[in-house]
């Protein structure tokens, strides 16, 4: 359903993306992992258009993404590390954003409160602002705005960044929940291993800009990769690692 | 290095920002119309919110012309000329071009903060991703809003600062009430109030252009967007000056 040929990405002489190669079939859940600083988010940066790739490919249902950046959009769904609301909107505006535009008003709301309800919160949230929620409640509100509009592709962007493990653990069980539903298609980046283990169908593992290894969650534990076991289990290694170490 | 290169590095670098930044307004107020509810907002952020400094600033600017005309003119025995001197200043000169910086120090500073920090909190990116065109939803709605609101503004100031004029000619300068306000309008010409809601106008687009283009290039987190409001509010209060002075060779 969404391919990725060839990705490059540099800043200058840094080169981000490395030829990043990654398939994913409709319904299935990627999760990519990888290193502060190893080139997730330029990843996804590129998928979106918000970051323009120096070469390589984005294909979307066999066609090139780029001719078809607008259908795709309306069929996606995005989670920010900082749940990114608008802070001069209510909750529910936030939630109804994309909706507001096709439905009146009362129904766009509905909907809100509906998905609201979805990811564990009550309608009482739908007419507080941004800036009354704690860092949990911001996140279950931009997980809601993300699936509001029943999107068929969903990526979720360092999903429990800054939670404790509690939230952290329900965020991800929402996040597992909504994919299966849903049958949406969904890229999670994350270094947060019980992430990796709640929402993962398929992992990739992101180092110096190219996919050093990928696989189910099953194999990941059983892998050769030794960056992968040392990832795995939280392992310290010397900062600067040689070609192929 | 070689000062001819430093120099045509420095003008080929300005030419390049200019060319940017017109092709960014010309994007913003080509989206016009795309939403309303978003305009009227501004409307009353930029426009509405801005008359109480505009008008304090022009009542207190009219009454000081007042006191400087009179205490000047007096010198060759031409202190009756207050009432004309006043109305055309304010209308040509004084009414936008303090407008036009009390909206700059108001409004550029309000607008760079607020895409800034949507810009450094991944707000506009998740515009985006929400199909939604961010020229079209924050920038063309400022831009429109200030091009048409600093006219008005400029149009309320000149009135009030004329009247500030009254108030100290009347109370201290003892002029005869109705033959002020009588002096007043028989000196100014249309052209003096029109030339100076024109300037109001492109004052207020170079108002919103500056915040705009700056808070949606701000980068680097809270310090990006200090630095953002910075320039916002530098840059529009020189660039009033000088398109106020290119457009009164202009106009003059």
């Amino acid at each position: 359903m969404l391919s990725v040929r060839g990705l490059c990405k540099a800043y200058g002489a840094k080169r981000v993306l490395d030829g990043v190669d990654l398939d994913l079939a409709e319904g299935e859940s990627l999760v990519v992992i990888g290193g502060s600083g190893t080139g997730k988010s330029v990843l996804l940066r590129c998928i979106l258009g918000l970051e323009t790739p120096d070469a390589g490919a984005i294909l979307w249902q066999g066609r090139p993404l780029a001719g078809q950046r607008g259908a795709f959009m309306e069929h996606f769904g995005m989670l920010f590390q900082n749940a990114a609301l608008f802070d001069s909107l209510p909750v529910w505006r936030n939630v109804a954003f994309r909706l507001l535009r096709t439905m009146p008003r009362a129904r766009a709301r509905a909907i809100a409160v509906e998905k609201l309800a979805r990811v564990g919160l009550g309608p009482e949230v739908a007419d507080l602002y941004p800036a009354e929620l704690s860092g949990g409640m911001r996140k279950r509100a931009g997980l809601a705005r993300a699936i509001a509009a029943d999107p068929k592709v969903i990526f979720f962007d360092e999903p429990t960044t800054g939670l404790d493990p509690i939230r952290a653990a329900a965020i991800n069980a929402l996040i597992r929940g909504i994919v299966d539903e849903t049958g949406a298609t969904a890229i999670t980046i994350t270094h947060d291993m019980s992430s990796v283990r709640s929402i993962a169908d398929r992992v990739a593992l992101l180092d110096r800009g190219r996919i050093r290894w990928q696989g189910g969650v099953a194999e990941m534990d059983a892998a050769g990769d030794d960056y992968l076991r040392d990832f795995v289990a939280g392992r310290a290694r010397p900062m600067a690692r040689g070609p192929g170490a | 290095m070689n000062p001819i290169r430093l120099t045509g590095r420095a003008a080929i670098g300005l030419a390049r920002m200019t060319g940017r930044v017109a092709i960014f307004a010309a994007r913003g107020l080509a989206r016009a119309g795309q939403h309303p509810a978003e305009l009227a907002r501004q409307v009353m952020q930029i426009g509405w919110l801005s008359l109480p400094v505009v008008g304090l600033t022009a009542l207190f600017t009219g009454a000081a012309l007042a006191l400087q005309i009179h205490s000047g003119g007096e010198r060759f025995q031409a202190g009756d000329v207050v009432p004309a001197i006043v109305a055309i200043g304010m209308a040509r000169e004084l009414g936008p071009v303090l407008g036009g910086l009390m909206v700059a120090a108001r409004v550029a500073s309000a607008i760079a903060a607020e895409l800034g920090t949507m810009r450094v909190t991944e707000q506009i990116d998740a515009l985006v991703t929400l199909s939604t065109d961010p020229m079209g939803w924050l920038v063309s709605p400022r831009l429109w809003a200030a091009l048409l609101c600093v006219p008005v503004l400029v149009g309320v100031g000149d009135v009030i600062g004329i009247m500030g004029g009254w108030l100290i000619g009347v109370n201290a300068l003892g002029f005869n009430s109705a033959l002020y306000l009588s002096n007043s309008w028989a000196y100014l010409e249309s052209w003096d109030v029109v030339s100076g809601l024109l300037k109001g106008a492109v004052f207020g687009l170079i108002v919103a252009l500056s915040g705009c283009w700056f808070g949606m290039t701000a980068a680097g987190g809270a310090a990006g967007v200090g630095r953002a409001t910075t320039n916002a509010v530098v840059a529009a209060s020189v660039g009033i000056l000088a398109a106020n002075f290119a457009l009164t060779g202009l106009f003059f």
